[in-house]
Parts: structure tokens; sequence; C-alpha cells
């Protein structure tokens, strides 16, 4: 599996888009779709709420297990992926495109957030 | 445990078709190959093919191989028919349950025993020391085999195609020696899934080949390669209990809603086996007052019950689930939980399951959730 060079990477395994007027798409990875297995529930952060880099802004749940979603920047929500909610199915078959979880205006961000290549190491490890 | 896990003949083959690996009970096994959904709906309706290598298999010999097993089990062994498979039970003394088994008579004087992986060794050294007295060997049959799976509607024409066994003439739970596709095996009519299929056990050596042979006669059926991933949705659909969860040394066949396993009417030792008197016991308490009953739920949100939650009524804690999983049949998630039996009746109102601190609406039923049509 490639993960995209034009996005920046956590270590909770979310992927963070390039922002456009200060507002960055987030997802979780294909590395980490593959490992929950098939997602079949995703609460997403609401519009309009704030959420804070590291911390837990959700939850996607599959076959086996729960999994905390993690913020990867700190800011407020602007839009959750209704298609997801729907159908949590497109984190596992598009994870970096129709399976993106929702935007975020950033206020602040990490240091620690990985290259594609990076992360790729990270995983890999 | 701090041994390295154990792996199956098929380890190799499984990396090859890109396995997700999980360690269960001690072994490195299959947990999916790709979508465990996708091979959840393969097994409902088409086929699905299983590495179940992890499975105990312990042989008894002799004269008195039945009534050693009429005394060490709940069952009534000595009268299991050759050629014919009994789902029955081991228990403590006191009527716990130490695992579930199904045993096969091989032949007038030779039965196999099959146990849970987890259990496998307790069972071993059980079924050892009980069968002390009589005239019957007890033997780790462990090493000897490996186990395949053929789950599924589409499992018997893909397996008549690689075998010329009467098939038509074996029914659900018996067993017949064979060949298949070239491979002496022992072709069982029994499994884990709800749907008619086929447990194959081999030699270790044979069980590539014999892997290779179904997945080419099956795959223009839809056979695909399942994981314990689904086998573990799929016996929860079908209602079937897993040590564990639902079965444990702190409940006895009766409170598992299995009581039909234990035979007090038996012929041989003079009625006497293992944990008679406390499951006499046992039967009498889930006769008149019992305390729990095993149920099924099934949600009414898209929130997933997992073992350990708990499941509540009016605020108070009314019992716990056992097993949960999404189901894809029902697409909605479904548990089994034990219940007080105030409120385990089917079509309870007000019963939900203690979600990370949320109640969570759900709808209380009998079991199973799914039964195939035949």
């Amino acid at each position: 599996m490639s993960n995209p060079q034009q996005l920046r990477y956590s270590k909770e395994h979310e992927w963070l888009s390039a922002a456009e007027d200060g507002v960055a798409t987030v997802g979780i990875t294909e590395f980490a779709a593959s490992s929950l297995g098939d997602v079949v529930f995703a609460q997403l952060p609401a519009v309009g709420d704030t959420v804070t880099a590291g911390e837990s802004c959700g939850e996607l749940e599959s076959t086996k297990s729960v999994s905390d979603l993690f913020a990867p920047v700190t800011g407020e929500v602007t839009e959750a992926n209704q298609d997801v909610v729907d159908d949590p199915s497109l984190v596992n078959s598009a994870p970096f495109e129709g399976g993106w979880l929702f935007k975020v205006k950033i206020t602040d961000e990490p240091d620690e957030l990985m290259s594609a290549d990076e992360y790729t190491a990270f995983t890999a490890g | 445990m701090t041994d390295a896990p154990r792996r199956t003949a098929l380890d190799a083959l499984h990396r090859t078709l890109g396995a997700t690996m999980t360690d269960f009970a001690g072994w490195d096994m299959p947990l999916r190959y790709g979508s465990e959904r996708d091979e959840h709906v393969a097994v409902r309706t088409r086929a699905g093919l299983f590495d179940l290598s992890h499975m105990g298999e312990i042989t008894l010999t002799g004269p008195q191989a039945g009534q050693a097993l009429d005394f060490a089990l709940v069952g009534n062994l000595s009268a299991l028919a050759v050629g014919r498979a009994r789902y029955t039970m081991i228990c403590e003394a006191g009527g716990g349950i130490l695992d579930d088994l199904i045993v096969y008579r091989l032949a007038e004087q030779e039965y196999m025993v099959v146990a849970n992986a987890s259990n496998a060794q307790v069972v071993l050294d059980a079924l050892t020391e009980r069968a002390a007295g009589f005239e019957t060997e007890v033997r780790d049959d462990r090493e000897n085999y490996a186990l395949l799976a053929v789950q599924g509607p589409e499992a018997p024409g893909i397996l008549k195609s690689l075998t010329d066994a009467d098939l038509d003439g074996l029914k659900y739970y018996a067993g017949l020696p064979g060949t298949v596709a070239g491979v002496p095996a022992l072709i069982a009519r029994t499994g884990y899934t709800g749907e008619d299929g086929f447990e194959l056990f081999v030699a270790p050596g044979d069980a590539e080949r014999l892997w290779r042979a179904l997945t080419d006669a099956g795959t223009g059926a839809g056979l695909v390669p399942c994981g314990l991933s689904c086998r573990d949705t799929l016996r929860l659909e079908a209602g079937m209990p897993l040590y564990g969860h639902e079965l444990t040394t702190a409940t006895t066949p009766f409170d598992a809603g299995l009581g039909r396993v234990v035979k007090f009417d038996k012929t041989t030792n003079d009625g006497d086996f293992v944990g008679r008197e406390a499951l006499a016991a046992a039967a009498e308490r889930a006769a008149t007052a019992p305390p729990r009953k095993l149920v099924g739920l099934i949600a009414e949100g898209r929130r997933v019950p997992r073992a350990g939650f708990s499941v509540v009524a009016d605020g108070a804690v009314v019992g716990e689930v056992t097993s949960g999983a999404p189901s894809p049949t029902l697409g909605k998630p479904i548990a089994i939980a034990y219940v007080d039996a105030a409120h385990a009746a089917p079509g309870t109102k007000g019963v939900s399951v203690d979600i990370r601190g949320s109640h969570e609406p759900y709808e209380v039923v009998a079991l199973p959730f799914y039964k195939r049509e035949r």
C-alpha cells in the first residue's frame, strides 16, 4: 500500500490534507483501515465541535473491536462525512478518498506530523 | 504462555494468500484474508474454506473406550453408532464446563474426541485420568491431524467433485473415512457456521495438497478462503456457544441452555459419571429457579456490544454480554448474553446494553439469530 505524498500523517494513523483557507481534511490511513478490518460504525465529531490534537474525537467500530478516532490537529470541525456515517465500508474501500472522515479549521498543529515517507517507515517498523 | 505461537501445516500458504494472522490459543491462525464480511457472506451464500488445524484431536481405543467416555463426559457415547458424531461436554465434578467437544465413533473400539485448542491439554489430562481404570488407551493425536473445513451451500457439490465417498448418505453429525483429491481423510458432516458443510481430518503432510484441490474445485462456485473472524460471526448468528465466552468452568450445561447434552440415563458404570450429582442439582435449579438465561440481543442502533459489557434494565445491571459483533446477515449488531430470568423472555421491553456509558436499546430474542433453510 502506498501513502499519498501530499498528505501528512499522525502516529495514531490519521492523515491530514494540505489546508485550504485554513481547513484540512482528516481520515485514517489504509494501514489503519486494514488493521481494523471491516468498519461497521463511525461516530464522527459534529460540525462546530472543537477537537484537540492527540485527543479522541470519535470512534470507529469494526467486526472485532472499537477504536478511538484521534484528532491530528487542534481546531473546529467544519464538516463530517455523512457518506461514511451511512456507509462505513468506505473507510476500508477508499481510506484516502471517499472514506475521509471530517474537515477541520486548524488553530494549532503539533510538530510531530510525519511525511508520507516517514509514515511508511513508521508503519514498517 | 511464553512459547512462540504454533503454526499449522498451511502456514506458508496463508501468508502467500495475504492472510492477516492472529494469535489464537497459542496458534498463529488466519484471522481474515480480505474483508471478513465478504468471507461471512460467502459461507452463507456459496462456500468458504477454513484451516482449523488448531483444534485438538484425542483418540481413545480399546474394548472399554466407550464406557470410559460415558464416565468421563456428560454424554452417552457407548450408545453412539459407528460412523456417527455427537456434540457433548466434559465437566468438572462440580458441574462446571471444562470444554465442549465433538466425539466421533470411528470404529467399534475407536473414538476421536475433538477439543477446543485452548482446552486441548486440559481435556487430554482429564480424559487420561478419568479413563485410567478402563481397558482403553488415550492417545494425544494433535500432531497427527490437520483439519480443513468446507462450509456453505456449495460445499457438497465442491466436495463431490473430489471424492467417491457417499456424501448423500453422510448425514449431519456423521463421519466416514474416505479419499478426497487422492488424500486419505476422515470426512465429517459437521461445522460451526450454521451452514451445511464438511470437516476433513487429514495428515498434516497432505493438508496443502487438499487445500489447493479444494480451491481449484471450488473457486468457480464462489469458494473463498475464510479466517477465524468470520467463523466467529457465523457461529454467533447460528447461536452456537464458544468456550471462554458462553461456556466456562463457572457455568454448567444447564446454565447455558444446553442441558440436553447431559444424559442421566446411561447404562454403563451403573449410570455414574464425573459431575453427575452436581449436574442433577443444576438441572433441578434450571427447571425451577434459573438465575440467568442465555438469550439473544439485537441492536436497535449501530453501536456494537462486546463480551463483558453489562446488560441493564430499569437502571440496574441484569446481565452480561458474552459475545457480540455486527451481524452481516441481519445488518445490525447482535449479542449473546446471560440475562436475569425476569428480563430473559423474548420481547421483553426496556433492555439495554451499556456501551461505554451509553445505554443502547436492545431487543431480547430467542437464539439462534439465523437458521438456514433446509
